[in-house]
Order: C-alpha cells, then sequence, then structure tokens
C-alpha cells in the first residue's frame, strides 16, 4: 500500500502519466469533434499510424520538427476526407469506411515506410522535441518537473483542449456542430450545409488523431516501428463515450488512463514478481471498460450519430 | 371574424404549380394568391397536395411547371427562382414544419440564431441577438424561454421557438404546418391570438390543417385540396363546416355516433399505480383508473403528463413501483408486453412509426409480429409464410391497407396506411381491452374517422377502450367517461365541459 502512495506521489509518476495521455488528447479531441458533427471516425487507429510515419519520414527526410507536424496533419486531414465523402454525402456505414479506413491507412503508411526503407534492420532515428525548459517555472517544486518535463507536443495538446472548448462553446461555428450533429434538419432549414459541417469536422478531428500519432514518433519516441500505436485509436474512442462529448472530461479521461497506465509500469517492477505481467498490462484497458459502464448509462449520445443524412429527405 | 388591416395588397402568388413523383401527381395547376396581413388556410386530406405545394414554395422541391412571386420588401412582386431554400428564406417566407426542426441539444436562442450569423467569426453577439429575440416576443407574444436546451422545452414551447426561427429571419411570409396538431386547446387558442398580433404587424400566414373548427374560427380564407387539385377557395365568412368537408373528402363523411350502451364487468383495473420515470412524461403517482366492458375511458391532458407512462404501465413496457394491475379480473404480477398481450390487451402505440411498427420487415411480417408462437403462424419454430401471407392479404382487405403489397417493407407505407396495419393487427384477435395512445395523431378525416369507427365497433363487441388523446375533440366525442392526467395524477372529470377540461388539463382549479 506504502508503494503505491510513493508512486503517486512522485514527481515523475505524473509527468508520465502526461506523457502517455498527450496523444490520446489529440485523438479525443479529434473523435469528439467528429462524433458531436454525428460521424463516427473508426479510421482514428489508421490515422493515428499514417500520422506517426508521415510526421517521422518528412523530419527524417530534412524538414523541420514543426514542418513535419504540420505534414502528419495534413496526412491525416487527407484520410478524414476520404472518411467524409464516404460517409457524408454517399452515407455508407460509417463503421464500415472507418475500419476500412483504419486499415487501408495503416497498411500504406508501412507500404511507405518499408518502400522508402528496404533494407534498414534497426529503425532510423530523428531528432525528437525536447523537453520545453522555461526559466524560473521549471524550477518551481513539484508543478514545475510534472508540467516543464514536457515537449511543445504536450502543450499543444492542452492547448487544443481549450480551443476546441472555445470553439464548441463560444462560437457560432461549434454551435452550428452541435445542432448537425443532434439534427442535421434544423441546420439545414437555417440554410446553413450540413454536408459542409460534417465534412469540415471530421477533417479537422482526423487532423488533430494524426497529431496524436505524430507525438509518438517525435517526442514520445524518435523513430517509426511497427505496431507502434497499439490500440491507443480505439481507447480514444471509448474515452469520448467517458468524457460525454466534453473537451474538458475528455482531457480528464486521457489523464486518468495516462495515470492508469503510468502506475501500472511502476507496479510491475515494485510487486512484478508476485503477479504475472500481462495482468499489469491489461489494467488500464479493464479499468477504462469500467469508467466506461459506468459513464455510458447516462451517456447523452448526439442524437444524430450514425444517421446519414440526405438532402431533401426528411 | 376580423376585418383585414391592410389594404389588398398581394404578397404571394403561385401560378399553376404542377409537381409529379414518377406516376404520381402531387399538385396539378395550383394557382393561390395570398394578401399582406392575411390568414390563408389550406385544407385537404393527407396526400392532397397540401406540404408537396409548400415545399415548393420554400424551395425544398422543384416544380415541373409554373412559377412564384413574392413581394420584395417594398411590396412589389418579384418572381421567385425556384428550388432553393436559401432564396426563399432570403425573399421573406419561412416555413414550421410539422416535425420540429431544431437541435434539442443547444438552446433556444442558438436554434434562433443558428446560420444568421458569421460562421468562422471568433466572437458571437448573443447580447445583440437576444435584445432582437425579445423584441421580437415582445411584439408577436411568442414566449418561450431562451436559453434552455430546446430538449427540455413543452411542444408547445418549441413550436413557439421554431416561429420566433422564421421571425428572426424577417419572415413576411409565414407557413405553418399542422401548426396545432400537438398543441391543447388552450395553447392553440394562444397561438392563434399570437398569429393576430403577428398579422396586425403586417405578416402573413398560410396554415395547413386538418381541424375544421379552428380553420372557421381563425382564418380569413379557406383554400381546399384534393388530389393535387385546388377544388375550393372562399372567404370563411361564407364557409360552414359541412360543406368544407364535403369538398375535403369528396363526399358526406358520416357522423360518429356511439349507441348507448350498458358498462359490463371491469376488463382493466388500476389501483394506486406509481411509477418515477426518467422525465415528467412517464411518472405516475397515485393513480387509480377502471375501464369496463362496452366502455370507452377517455384520457385528456397537455402531452408529457404522463400519457407516456400511463400507457407503458398499461402495455407492461414499464413496470410500477407500487400498485396492482388487473385484467379481466386477474392480477397481473409481473407485468411485460407479452403477459400483456397475452391477458388480451391490444396496444395501439402513440409513435406508430417507432413503436408500433418494425419499418424494415414486410407488412406482412408486422401483421403477426405480436403473436409469433401462434401456431397459425409457426410451426416448431419455423415461420408458415404462407398463411402469413394469407392472413396478411385478408387483414390489409377488410381494414383497406394500401401501399406498395403486403410483401413490401412496412416503412414505405403512408402514416395513415401504417395506423390501419396496426388496427388490424390490434382489432383481428378481438382484445378485451384496448389501449389506443394518440391514435389519430396526424391522420386525416377520413382516416380519423376509419379509427374512431373501430373503435366504436370494439366497445360495441364489449371491449374496453383506454383512449389517451391531446385532441379534446376526439375525447369528447367518442368517450363515455373522461378523466384528465396532470403532472402524474389522474383525475374523473366532473363534466364533459370544454372549458372546465381544459382547465383541469392546465392545472388550474376547477
Amino acid at each position: 500500500m506504502m508503494d503505491i502512495l510513493n508512486i503517486l506521489l512522485s514527481e515523475s509518476f505524473w509527468a508520465a502519466s502526461l506523457r502517455i495521455a498527450t496523444p490520446l488528447i489529440f485523438g479525443v479531441l479529434g473523435a469528439l469533434i467528429c462524433e458531436r458533427a454525428g460521424v463516427l471516425n473508426l479510421g482514428i487507429e489508421g490515422i493515428f499510424v499514417v500520422g506517426a510515419m508521415c510526421g517521422w519520414m518528412a523530419v527524417w527526410l530534412g524538414a523541420g520538427l514543426w514542418g513535419g507536424v504540420l505534414v502528419a496533419a495534413l496526412a491525416g486531414a487527407f484520410f478524414g476526407l476520404l472518411h467524409a465523402i464516404l460517409t457524408v454525402p454517399l452515407g455508407l456505414s460509417q463503421h464500415v469506411s472507418g475500419l476500412g479506413i483504419t486499415l487501408f491507412a495503416t497498411s500504406v503508411s508501412y507500404y511507405t515506410y518499408r518502400t522508402a526503407l528496404p533494407n534498414v534492420s534497426s529503425p532510423p532515428r530523428i531528432e525528437p522535441f525536447q523537453p520545453l525548459d522555461l526559466p524560473i517555472l521549471s524550477d518551481l517544486p513539484f508543478l514545475g518537473s510534472v508540467l516543464f518535463q514536457q515537449t511543445a507536443l504536450t502543450w499543444l495538446a492542452l492547448l487544443m483542449v481549450v480551443v476546441v472548448w472555445y470553439v464548441m462553446n463560444r462560437t457560432a461555428l461549434g454551435v452550428a456542430l452541435q445542432a448537425v450533429g443532434d439534427n442535421p434538419d434544423s441546420v439545414d432549414a437555417q440554410g446553413l450545409s450540413v454536408y459542409g459541417l460534417r465534412i469540415g469536422a471530421i477533417v479537422a478531428g482526423s487532423a488533430l488523431m494524426a497529431l496524436g500519432g505524430a507525438f509518438l514518433t517525435m517526442s514520445a519516441f524518435d523513430a517509426f516501428f511497427f505496431g507502434m500505436v497499439n490500440g491507443r485509436g480505439w481507447v480514444c474512442i471509448a474515452l469520448v463515450i467517458f468524457a460525454s462529448w466534453r473537451p474538458g472530461k475528455a482531457l480528464l479521461g486521457a489523464l486518468l488512463f495516462g495515470a492508469f497506465d503510468a502506475l501500472q509500469v511502476r507496479l510491475q517492477t515494485e510487486i512484478g514478481a508476485l503477479v504475472p505481467g500481462q495482468v499489469f498490462l491489461m489494467a488500464p484497458y479493464i479499468l477504462s471498460i469500467i469508467a466506461l459502464v459506468v459513464a455510458a448509462r447516462s451517456a447523452d449520445y448526439p442524437r444524430a450519430l450514425l444517421t446519414p443524412w440526405f438532402k431533401g429527405q426528411r | 371574424m376580423r376585418r383585414p388591416a391592410f389594404p389588398m395588397t398581394t404578397v404571394l402568388k403561385l401560378n399553376g404549380l404542377s409537381k409529379r413523383f414518377g406516376p404520381v401527381i402531387a399538385n396539378d395547376d395550383v394557382s393561390l394568391t395570398l394578401n399582406k396581413g392575411e390568414v390563408l388556410a389550406l385544407l385537404g386530406e393527407n396526400g392532397a397536395g397540401k406540404t408537396t405545394l409548400m415545399n415548393m414554395l420554400f424551395g425544398h422541391y422543384l416544380p415541373d411547371s409554373g412559377s412564384i412571386e413574392v413581394a420584395d420588401e417594398a411590396g412589389v412582386l418579384q418572381p421567385l427562382p425556384l428550388g432553393h431554400p436559401q432564396v426563399a428564406l432570403a425573399a421573406g417566407v419561412g416555413m414550421v414544419h410539422q416535425h420540429f426542426t431544431l437541435a434539442e441539444n443547444i438552446s433556444a436562442l442558438d436554434n434562433i440564431t443558428l446560420g444568421s450569423e458569421p460562421l468562422f467569426a471568433l466572437r458571437r453577439n448573443r447580447r445583440a441577438a437576444r435584445r432582437r429575440i425579445e423584441a421580437i416576443i415582445a411584439q408577436s407574444g411568442l414566449t418561450a424561454p431562451l436559453d434552455t436546451p430546446v430538449g427540455r422545452l413543452s411542444v408547445g414551447e418549441r413550436q413557439r421557438v421554431e416561429i420566433l426561427k422564421a421571425l428572426y429571419r424577417d419572415a413576411r411570409i409565414l407557413v405553418l404546418d399542422e401548426p396545432t396538431a400537438v398543441l391543447t386547446p388552450q395553447e392553440a387558442d394562444t397561438l392563434f391570438e399570437n398569429i393576430r398580433m403577428m398579422t396586425a404587424e403586417g405578416l402573413s400566414v398560410i396554415f395547413i390543417s386538418h381541424k375544421l373548427r379552428e380553420v372557421l374560427a381563425f382564418s380569413d380564407r379557406i383554400a381546399v385540396l384534393r388530389h393535387g387539385r385546388k377544388v375550393g377557395e372562399m372567404a370563411t365568412s361564407e364557409a360552414d363546416e359541412a360543406s368544407i368537408a364535403r369538398m375535403m373528402v369528396g363526399a358526406e363523411t358520416p357522423e360518429l355516433v356511439g349507441a348507448a350502451m350498458v358498462p359490463g364487468v371491469p376488463v382493466l383495473t388500476l389501483s394506486g399505480i406509481s411509477v418515477t420515470g426518467r422525465s415528467k412524461r412517464d411518472t405516475l403517482s397515485g393513480v387509480d383508473l377502471t375501464v369496463h366492458a362496452h366502455e370507452i375511458l377517455g384520457i385528456a391532458g397537455v402531452s408529457g403528463n404522463g400519457q407516456s407512462g400511463l400507457a407503458n404501465v398499461i402495455s407492461g413496457l414499464m413496470q410500477p413501483e407500487q400498485g396492482l394491475i388487473k385484467v379481466n379480473g386477474s392480477e397481473i404480477d409481473t407485468p411485460s408486453p407479452v403477459a400483456m398481450v397475452r391477458a388480451g390487451v391490444g396496444r395501439i402505440p402513440e409513435d406508430r412509426h417507432r413503436e408500433g411498427i418494425v419499418g424494415a420487415m414486410s407488412v406482412a411480417e408486422n401483421m403477426v409480429i405480436e403473436r409469433l408462437d401462434d401456431p397459425d403462424v409457426q410451426s416448431r419454430g419455423l415461420l408458415r409464410r404462407e398463411a402469413i401471407d394469407d392472413n396478411a392479404d385478408r387483414l390489409a382487405k377488410a381494414y383497406d391497407v394500401r401501399g406498395p403489397g403486403v410483401e413490401a417493407p412496412a416503412r414505405l407505407l403512408s402514416g395513415g396506411n401504417i395506423q390501419k396495419l396496426i388496427l388490424a393487427r390490434v382489432f383481428d384477435r378481438s382484445p378485451r381491452l384496448i389501449l389506443a395512445n394518440q391514435p389519430t395523431r396526424g391522420l386525416d378525416m377520413g382516416a380519423a374517422a376509419e379509427v374512431g369507427r373501430r373503435l366504436l365497433e370494439a366497445r360495441e363487441r364489449g371491449a374496453g377502450v383506454v383512449l389517451i388523446s391531446e385532441d379534446l375533440d376526439e375525447i369528447l366525442g367518442l368517450a363515455d367517461r373522461i378523466m384528465v392526467i396532470r403532472d402524474g395524477e389522474l383525475h374523473e372529470a366532473p363534466s364533459r365541459d370544454r372549458e372546465q377540461i381544459g382547465l383541469m388539463m392546465a392545472g388550474e382549479p376547477v
């Protein structure tokens, strides 16, 4: 028991939690924007892979780090656009299209990687984002070392929480996005474009998802390797429900998951001899299932989620 | 009757509009004019082409031939480019659909301003918007809470938000598609008062309705459509109920009169039923009710006062926390839909599309869906297709269910025919108790009269009927006894007086 307490009070634990949470924050925000507009984007897992690969490759080919981030976002937006065209004007099944995007995007990423680097045994490294060391602030006790060990991308993720919250709740665009996910007819009757809003939301959401992937290769690690996304996209889909489609709660959910994950790594070293390691690996997922069961019962789904809308049909 | 407050200036002209959907002629050379400050009632049965006509005006449909002229701000008629809702909105045509087009997760204010602000501005000017809306409210009397999510507003409030939306867009012509279908008599009266305030300010209104009483009371002029053609047009002062009804239907509609009958044994007894539902609509507190054979019990009330809860308890969808349910004298211990069907309850649900049918399944399958374990329908777990189809053919004929055939998915039927399908399914089993929840909502006169006739027939046969309706005329016309539901409580109406029942519905002491 004391061990757990010690872990929870350590700075490195909280710093790790925030680091692990960062790609999830991007992912949950991206999924949240899509679903608020009424479209489920199961392409998220593949878009993570695309973001990870493209961001890394751009830097490896000589672009700057922020150039890599931009390339990753554009690549994510491209696959988002594909999903949007299939599900919005064509009205295809969002599940099928999303899973298709995930398979396609993942395979294309691996294919591109292998074609570009046919003969490498160990993945080539890039110089990743470094922790932002701010004078004075970094010296703050506890908070300083938790927050200021983080890279610029983590700060960007936290900033995006605020931005998404502001857009959703304080701008006409956000109101229209919420409305289009609840009752597209309300938006159409007021002369706004349902297709435009939904396509835009999916493209923007997918770009955010890709940043989650880019964080993995450009900040958390410094190389791209197979299987590195490892289900993070799926976790985000669950976290959106936990967050009831609210940016603030999305941050909370991502941090909780990050904390569970950071905790299990530390518990493995503490009491790993007693319990098989797989149990610890499972823990964050089991806990997120439990959290989801509790949260989903009262979840207020966007009413038009999964329902395609066609002009002129009521 | 009121005098037009404005000199006769025409604000809208429909010239010879025609529209075909495949072989069906929805509108055939329809011409109409609307004057400033006038209330024009557009009457007609379902399928007469009223909504199609208005959808052409609003740009949802493109007419095959004909043209539309709308007065601009200076009052000069200008041709309206067809097929563009945006253009119609900009020309001052506002439409309030029968199915509200409101987003329920955002506030009334946001619904009203949706689409009239720049989308990509960093800030919204909600204060200015609120001031403008409040000015419109003051002028029209259309009050609604502006900051509550629309999902929590009453139906009447939502409708007012819909109208406010149109007025906020500077509508000079307002089209209301069956505005009173979902309102109490008092709410409807308020709505018409508001319409009067608005027409006094120069607004012109077209309202679509089946209800002759309100059309006669509130319109200035009446146009009647039948089978897509305009069959009559007259000043309301020259119209009377019988002549309009004849014009709409093309024939006399028989008056529904139930023969005097002595109530028999109780078929349904609810004592002390309490349910805590998820909202006010399905919460009941201490409900006592008895329905006898040969009796129609009418339950009047404003929508959302516990009608859903009552219907759910009687159909077994909800288990009461307290109280006793007896059907045909025997107690139902664990109510479930199956138990209630077995006990002889026939259910005509409120939302016929969602709770009445499975849209993707065929008409024939929907006709047997409540008795799948019946040996007529299956043997050893396999469906007897031929017997099911024969049954469907027989019922479709007997109940006049029209559509693309019994093999077609039920969702392809029109609303009236879906209701006939449900009637066929329910009445064919000769249930001892019939729960009819809003059975004529949205039906035209012919179809509504058919529902009433079937209910009276069942009563004659010896069934008990619980008729839940928001249409007081319907209850007064059919019910032997009337109870009023309010805040989940049920009270016997002391008389059949419209005013008194209306006040009880509104929760005022009588």
